[in-house]
């Protein structure tokens, strides 16, 4: 068991109570409709919003609980934003190095690791573009590296595909698939997207309204869905 | 494609705007046209060789580039609590804003007065000092960041309300300390509020003219900026005075047009 | 600072065209034949801020249909006000030069009067903390001094007076006006500034005078005149001729102005 966490929030009319398990290379996805809570359970676990109870425990080490409580900046959780946020002002290598280069790595070392990973992504010719120039997909993978070359113990991804237009998401999708498992990594995937879970997700925990209503394999969600807006997903997934 | 869209959207001005904003522009602009016509332009060489006004020059320069120097290091910071006093309870959040306001609005020459019942000889913290602050440059220096920095503090505030803060979470999660957060991430988006503001804040101090007299006093080459020279010479030689105001111009109308266009694009594009 | 304020109070309820005078002493009743009405514009040297404020104060219980709205401010900046065209019906002047430049451009309506001079004095903070004892003292360069910049008419008579005794100043601050010289002096900021007796009795108990002998060197002379493209001639010659009369030299008098 390599990240188990259960959070639990209550914000006026909202509550949130929430257990996640992930066990290493594999990955989890958080699937739930819009205002279920998925943004909020991201926050948690990148330790930008408080628990009000519970615990997070990344590779055997607490970063919740109720005596614990360790900052964005030291917990080693790497995001992939929904509209991945790259830094403008800074070229695609510098994006890459600047997890390093913020924890004291020296500037020629962050670059070269950074260039490392922009290679095995496939992108090392974009190195010196600035963000505003890059397509979608490119700008994901540049985002995808960032969070890796800064060494998590967790890789959080928040509606991946969301920014992208329809007609690419499919190789995308698939690229990013490819990636994560190379990265091998604990990898939770937020996304209301029923496609994102049978390309890139080996476990399912359906949330609605603050709480599990499913949790399986992607497989079993497929076969027995238990609730009426997986079985629409489902359906309509199919349809396709 | 969508540069040349975005432009023509702009292109979209009712002519009845024309009209106020001209006469905006005429307000503004020929003032300044009269400055320039009424200029003694065959005596000018001789008006500006004078060596006092050569002391007048560059004690205004270097003044207005210290006080803005220290208005960006003391501004930015107070431009953050500003723009992150947000979620601050009201009064103490309209306290702050109204404390940064207030230079604005307040006759330069009243706060003028104010510093020296704050620093001056028989001040409130000035009489603790072991020097006398008040006819040195130092005193110069003060003043103008008393008028100039609100200048920066709110161009710099309004920068930074717009820019957005989910990049500053990104660099978080990378492990960026706060303060590199500041260094790397929440300064460079906001550079062109801080060029901005800074240039703003420069001219404001070459400009500065009451609080300075009043504070500092006037004497060449030691606090006598060029706006107070100006002032002097209005008394006995308004043509030399004109001639002063011109160079003031010149700079000011130099450092905007020329600055700003090197900066602003370079960043937004 | 509190009597300017009370001054500019004073001058804005004038302007206003509200009676001054306190309720428990009620306006004269106007005499049958005076026929002076509207208002008078009179530009004044900043110097004349709280006496021509009382003389109007009384002319008006005079006249009570008229109105005076001042225009205080430093004589040169005025005179440059009225060679641009601005309506003035009165001019006072605290020299002659700076009247020289309304006179020289024929706007005057006659020749202008001197009606009172000024001598200058030493002024020191309450309680004399830099034992400044005569003009001598203004070469020293331990003591913190400030007079009137050169350019403009105090610092002028500043100057005149120290050529004549033979002192070479070494003032901190050369000021723009005799009032800016006045405020450093009550807030202590320096030891001794040169400013006029009038400006010393108006500080009141912040600032104490020092006379001195060679002051006599450089007397200032006020001159007023009235200006020919006045629009309120009766009421405005009225008014030249009150700050003449007896009871406008009283006032003046009081202020610790000079008879020419």
């Amino acid at each position: 068991m390599s990240v188990a966490a259960r959070l639990r929030l209550a914000r006026g009319a909202f509550t949130l109570d929430l257990e996640l398990v992930v066990t290493v290379g594999r990955t989890l996805a958080l699937l739930g409709p819009n205002g279920a809570g998925k943004s909020t359970a991201l926050g948690m676990l990148a330790g930008m919003i408080d628990l009000d109870s519970g615990s997070i425990v990344v590779g055997g080490r607490v970063l919740d609980d109720d005596s614990t409580h360790v900052e964005t900046e030291h917990r080693r959780v790497g995001v992939m934003f929904q509209d991945y946020l790259l830094f403008p002002h800074l070229s695609v290598l510098e994006n890459v190095a600047f997890g390093a280069r913020s924890t004291g790595v020296p500037r020629a070392a962050a670059r070269g690791a950074a260039l490392e990973w922009l290679d095995r992504l496939g992108i090392a010719d974009l190195a010196s573009s600035r963000p505003p120039q890059l397509s979608g997909g490119q700008a994901q993978r540049v985002a995808l590296g960032r969070a890796l070359a800064s060494d998590p113990k967790l890789l959080l991804l928040d509606e991946p595909l969301a920014a992208l237009d329809v007609e690419i998401r499919e190789e995308v999708r698939a690229e990013l698939g490819r990636h994560i498992r190379e990265w091998g990594g604990p990898t939770i995937l937020v996304t209301h997207l029923f496609d994102d879970v049978v390309a890139l997700a080996d476990d399912v925990v359906v949330i609605e309204r603050g709480r599990v209503t499913q949790r399986a394999t992607v497989r079993e969600l497929v076969q027995a869905p238990a609730t009426s807006y997986v079985s629409r997903l489902v359906a309509s997934w199919s349809d396709d | 494609m969508q540069r040349s869209a975005r432009r023509k959207r702009q292109g979209f001005l009712s002519p009845a705007l024309w009209v106020p904003a001209g006469l905006a522009l005429a307000l503004l602009g020929l003032p300044l046209v009269a400055l320039v016509v009424r200029a003694p332009w065959s005596q000018l060489p001789e008006l500006l060789a004078q060596p006092s006004v050569g002391s007048a020059l560059a004690l205004s320069l270097a003044t207005g580039l210290m006080s803005t120097a220290i208005s960006l290091v003391l501004g930015i910071p107070l431009a953050l609590v500003l723009a992150r006093s947000a979620q601050w309870a009201a009064v103490p959040r309209r306290l702050l804003r109204a404390l940064v306001t207030v230079p604005l609005v307040l006759p330069p020459v009243v706060g003028g007065v104010a510093l020296l019942l704050l620093l001056g000889r028989r001040g409130l913290l000035g009489q603790f000092l072991p020097f006398q602050l008040p006819f040195t440059t130092a005193a110069v220096v003060i003043a103008q960041v008393f008028v100039a920095m609100p200048f920066l503090v709110l161009a710099v505030e309004g920068a930074l309300r717009a820019s957005d803060r989910r990049f500053e979470t990104a660099a978080a999660t990378l492990g960026a300390s706060r303060f590199t957060i500041f260094r790397r991430i929440t300064l460079p988006l906001v550079f062109p509020g801080v060029a901005a503001g800074a240039l703003l804040c420069f001219c404001r101090a070459l400009g500065e003219f009451g609080a300075t007299i009043t504070f500092a006093g006037s004497f060449p080459g030691v606090t006598q900026t060029l706006p107070i020279a100006t002032y002097l010479q209005l008394q006995t030689d308004p043509d030399a005075a004109i001639a002063l105001s011109l160079v003031l111009m010149i700079i000011s109308a130099a450092a905007l047009v020329s600055l700003r266009d090197r900066w602003v694009p370079g960043v937004t594009a | 600072m509190k009597r300017a304020l009370v001054t500019l109070v004073a001058a804005g309820l004038l302007l206003a065209g509200c009676s001054a005078a306190p309720a428990t002493q009620p306006t004269p009743e106007p005499t049958a034949e005076d026929t002076l009405t509207g208002t008078v514009n009179v530009f004044a040297a900043a110097s004349l801020t709280e006496t021509f404020g009382a003389i109007a104060d009384a002319f008006t219980k005079e006249h009570p249909d008229v109105n005076i709205a001042f225009n205080f401010g430093g004589s040169s900046a005025l005179a440059t006000q009225i060679v641009e065209g601005a309506p003035v019906d009165v001019f006072a002047a605290a020299s002659g030069t700076t009247m020289k430049t309304v006179t020289d451009a024929a706007l005057t309506d006659g020749e202008p009067t001197v009606f009172v001079t000024n001598t200058l004095e030493i002024a020191v903070p309450a309680g004399n903390p830099g034992g400044v004892s005569g003009l001598a003292d203004f070469a020293n360069p331990d003591l913190s001094i400030a007079i009137c910049a050169v350019e403009v008419p105090c610092g002028a008579a500043s100057k005149t007076v120290f050529d004549g005794a033979g002192i070479v100043a070494a003032p901190d601050t050369l000021e723009q006006d005799v009032k800016a010289v006045l405020t450093k002096v009550e807030l202590g900021e320096v030891d001794a500034g040169l400013v006029y007796k009038t400006d010393v009795l108006a500080a009141g108990d912040k600032v104490e005078g020092i006379e001195f002998s060679e002051a006599s060197t450089a007397v200032g002379k006020y001159p007023i005149v009235q200006l020919a493209a006045s629009t309120n001639k009766n009421a405005a010659a009225a008014f030249v001729a009150y700050v003449l009369s007896p009871a406008g030299k009283k006032i003046l008098d009081r202020a610790a102005f000079g008879t020419p």
